[in-house]
Order: structure tokens, then sequence, then C-alpha cells
């Protein structure tokens, strides 16, 4: 097998969080989940769909981070159809987070008190209603006891525990399904619903995870060990998602 | 009908203390010409309704803003506004910050004019406790779902920018997002259509189809021809974003002087069209 590199690792991760997704939109918010889920179309998920960044769904696969060569538009997806389709409930978004605890509650609104906050992040955006009606996952590039905390400052994206205080019918689409970050994969299939290891990233160990995490997670006897980049995963990465690679410059060790 | 007006009058019918809505994305497509002349007036404690970009910005920066209803403030190639951040940090504005779909509904129950319209979005996250006005209803048939009432957001007036329209009103976007303008117009009370370029009605299917007149009359009250109204935001097909400018505003919001000089050249003038001669003259 080839070489390949943590952020390797991280965009096949990334991918297999799509998998079973089938005919739905797709939103890998972040150049990592957009380089993920494009391995995802043109490997193992043909079907889902994608778009340009703009309001435009594309059929084909572009490389990130250049201008667009021979797109291939299959259908316009202005902001108000993408609220229309998350409402509807066919997507699946990967958004960042700045803070992410144990049930897997996500900030992305601010840092300390929101009437004066510490520092005003990117706002609540679509987090609130995302995690509502849809499965909704999180990428994570810089895995810290600063961003898997215990307790987050403002609730952007509902977590489990929030969600248990609706009623059944306010959480029947609510689903959180995996954490990746550049450590690990994470998810919530425990019993209530804490943060569980998956994986580890090939080079890390399970207590590189603990350390680096400010909650104690859920680990289940042998955690495995990340699936590696097959060869035909590896070219396709290099050679039609990211020529560039962009890709290593997200991931810190 | 003829509904040319100028960036002047249109503007002189704000009056402090009252709610505006500002169309366009982010740094997309936004009246940043009317966002100018309001920084000339002596207008302040506005609230301001905005999918918001550089227009929330500037506001905050010149302390015209008491209160903001948003999802966001963004400059696109800059995630995170950074004048609005400061403004956010000193705890000078009031923040309405909401999920960018309640925010629809909230501008769509206005133009629809009902009290609020329902939607699963928000329940469970803090979206609830910062802004603690908001309440929930219970749906009356057998399901009993909880929802938000997501209330109507009424608008004073509204301002939006488009790439063509006819002096009666007619507007029409080129571009790949009509974003939410007309909801903006259907929301407000008083409504300001500034375009790149006023054309004859009959000419207004010559560079778009019909489904791109997103705008019809009824929905406007006046009309503004503002050649590159929208600089420093991006108004696809007639220009994109000047990411010099902007980056050079951006900045402003860390350095004093620099927001001095920033003002002095670009802010502090007697026209828009003193402006686009500052910009031509850079």
């Amino acid at each position: 097998m080839s070489e390949f590199s943590r952020a390797d690792v991280c965009a096949v991760a990334v991918a297999e969080t799509f998998r079973g997704d089938g005919e739905i939109l797709v939103s890998p918010i972040g150049l990592l989940p957009q380089v993920g889920a494009k391995l995802a179309k043109l490997s193992f998920e043909p079907e889902i769909l994608l778009t340009d960044g703009v309001a435009s769904l594309l059929a084909n696969v572009e490389p990130v981070g250049a201008p667009l060569a021979n797109p291939v538009y299959e259908g316009w997806m202005p902001y108000r159809l993408v609220f229309d389709t998350l409402w509807s409930g066919s997507r699946h978004v990967m958004m960042g987070a700045t803070q992410v605890d144990r049930y897997g509650n996500q900030n992305i609104a601010a840092i300390g008190d929101f009437a004066k906050p510490k520092a005003q992040l990117l706002g609540m955006r679509g987090a609130p209603g995302n995690t509502l009606n849809h499965p909704t996952s999180y990428w994570v590039p810089n895995h810290s006891p600063k961003v898997f905390v215990e307790k987050v400052d403002v609730v952007s994206g509902v977590g489990y525990d929030r969600a248990a205080q609706l009623s059944a019918a306010s959480r029947r689409f609510h689903e959180i399904r995996r954490v990746v970050s550049n450590l690990g994969v994470f998810d919530f299939e425990t019993p209530d619903h804490q943060m569980r290891l998956v994986s580890v990233h090939p080079g890390v160990s399970v207590a590189d995870v603990q350390e680096n995490t400010g909650f104690e997670l859920v680990v289940e006897g042998d955690v495995p060990e990340s699936r590696t980049p097959s060869d035909e995963e590896l070219s396709l990465l290099r050679e039609r998602i990211d020529p560039q690679g962009l890709r290593e410059k997200e991931i810190r060790g | 009908m003829d509904k040319r007006t100028t960036l002047v009058e249109a503007v002189s019918e704000l009056r402090s203390g009252m709610t505006i809505g500002i169309g366009g994305w982010g740094s997309r497509r936004k009246p940043m010409a009317v966002v100018r002349e309001i920084l000339r007036r002596d207008l302040k404690d506005l609230t301001v309704v905005s999918y918001g970009g550089p227009d929330v910005g500037l506001l905050c920066a010149l302390g015209r803003v008491k209160r903001l209803i948003y999802g966001f403030v963004s400059l696109d190639s800059i995630p995170l506004e950074p004048h609005f951040r400061k403004a956010r940090q000193s705890g000078s504005i009031e923040a309405w910050e909401m999920d960018e779909g309640m925010f629809q509904w909230g501008l769509y129950a206005a133009a629809l004019r009902l009290p609020f319209l329902p939607t699963r979005s928000g329940l469970g996250s803090d979206v609830m406790s910062v802004n603690p006005y908001l309440k929930t209803v219970c749906s009356p048939y057998e399901d009993g779902e909880e929802l938000v009432a997501m209330p109507a957001i009424e608008l004073d007036v509204a301002f939006v920018h488009m790439n063509r329209a006819d002096s009666g009103g007619n507007g029409q976007f080129l571009g790949p997002d009509p974003f939410f303008d007309d909801l903006f117009c259907k929301a407000a009370k008083r409504r300001f259509l500034t375009c790149e370029k006023l054309v004859p009605t009959e000419k207004l299917l010559n560079e778009g189809s019909v489904q791109t007149l997103k705008l019809n009359r009824s929905m406007v009250d006046g009309v503004i021809e503002t050649p590159n109204g929208a600089h420093f935001t991006e108004c696809p097909p007639d220009y994109e974003r000047d990411e010099a400018f902007q980056r050079e505003y951006a900045a402003t919001a860390k350095d004093a002087e620099a927001w001095e000089a920033f003002k002095a050249r670009y802010l502090d003038l007697e026209s828009e069209s003193a402006y686009q001669e500052a910009l031509a003259a850079r």
C-alpha cells in the first residue's frame, strides 16, 4: 500500500460519515469535509447531491480550491431551497465546532457570556435548525480540551441531553451522526448518547485522545484504528479531488 | 409610473429608532450605496435586520445600531465581520441572534401579515434563551407537537439592490441567488430598490429570463440607479467582490488610525458620486 498522511485518513473518515446517505443533499462546511464528501461521491456514495458552494448543484466532481473548470450543473440550490431541503429532512450537514461536548452540543456562536462575549464567533447560522431536522456531523481539525469541553458556552447545535428534554415529536428527526477530528472518529451510539470513541487514526493512542478531550469519553474494549485509504482512494484524493494538497494544511499532527 | 428617486430622498424618510431591513447576504449584492448614505446622516438607535455583511459592520462601527436581528454577520472570504465582532464584544448592541431559517420565517410571517409562523428550528438550542421573547405553540391537531412560534419581523423600511430595474420598480437579479430580497420588500411598509442599471421595461428580458424578475412594481416604492452601488460586495455578473478593498476595510477594525483614515477617505464624503470618485482614484 502507498504511504498516506493523517489528512488522507481524515478524508476517508469524513467520507465514511456519508456512507448510506443516498440521494440527499450533503453539505460539507469547510475544506476537509468537502474533500471527504467528494471522495464519497466518487467512490461508494455516488448518489449524493453536492453544490458548487454557491447556488447550483454540480453533477460532476471538481477539485477543491480552484475555479470550476468543466462544471456540469444538474440543478439550482439557492439559500431558500437549502432551507426548504433541510426542513424537509433530505440533507446531511457536516459543520465545524468551536466547542463540542459529550452529548454533541455544538457552539459556533460565542465564547463567554452571550450578552457581552469574550469572543463573538460565526453566529448561530443554521445549526439550531440543522440539528433538529436532519443528520448533522462535526469536523474538528484541532482536537484539544478547548474544543472538546465539558459544557459548551452557547448551544448552537442541539446535543442529545438537550434533545431529550424535548417531546418525542419535537426530537424525532434529531441525529448527531458522527464527529471526526484529526485524532479519531466519534459517535453517540451509547445507552444515554454520550460520545464514544469509535476509532483512532493510525499513530494515535486512546490515551492521546483522552488527554486531549475535556471530558471522559466512552471507550468500549479495544478501540480499532480508523480505516486507511485504499490505493484507489489515494489516487482520487491526489489526482482528482485535491491535487494542490490543501487538506494537509488543515491538519495539525 | 415613474418611481425614480435619489439616495438622499429615500434615506431622508428614515428616523432614529426605526427598524430597517437590508437585502443581500453576507458580502453579496448589498445595497451599500444606501448604507453609505445612512452613514452620512445623524441617525441612531436603528434596529437593523439583515443576513449580515459589511452593511452591519459599518452601521455598528459608526454607532447607528441599537438592536441587530440576524443569524450571522460575515464577509464570506473573511468568515466573521470584524467590526460586528468588535461591537458584540464591547456589548454596544442588543443582539437578537437566531437560526438562519427562523430569520427567513420571521420575514415571511411579516410578508404574509401573520403574527408568527411555526417551526421546529430553535427548540433545544440557546436561541430560545438568548432571545427570551421567543415563545412556543402546540399543534392543535392530534400530534400536539410543540413548535417555535417565530414572530413576524415587521420592517419600517427595506432596502435591496438588484442588477437591473425599470423606473416602475420591477427588479431583476442576474446572479446565482435571489437571496430573500422579495421577503424584505414584502415585510416592509416602505421599499426602496437600488440597481446597477435602469432599463426600459421592454428591455428587461434582454439579459435574463422572466423568472429573474424577482420583484414586481407592487413591491417597490422608489427606484434609484446606483452603478457600482453594491461595492465592495459582489454583484455578479456585473462585478465580483473587491477583495483588496474588503481586506483594507477589515483591517481597520484592529487599528484606530487606519479606521480614521478609511473613514476620511471613503465615508466622510458628501455623496455617493464622491465615493465612486475616491474609488477611481485608488
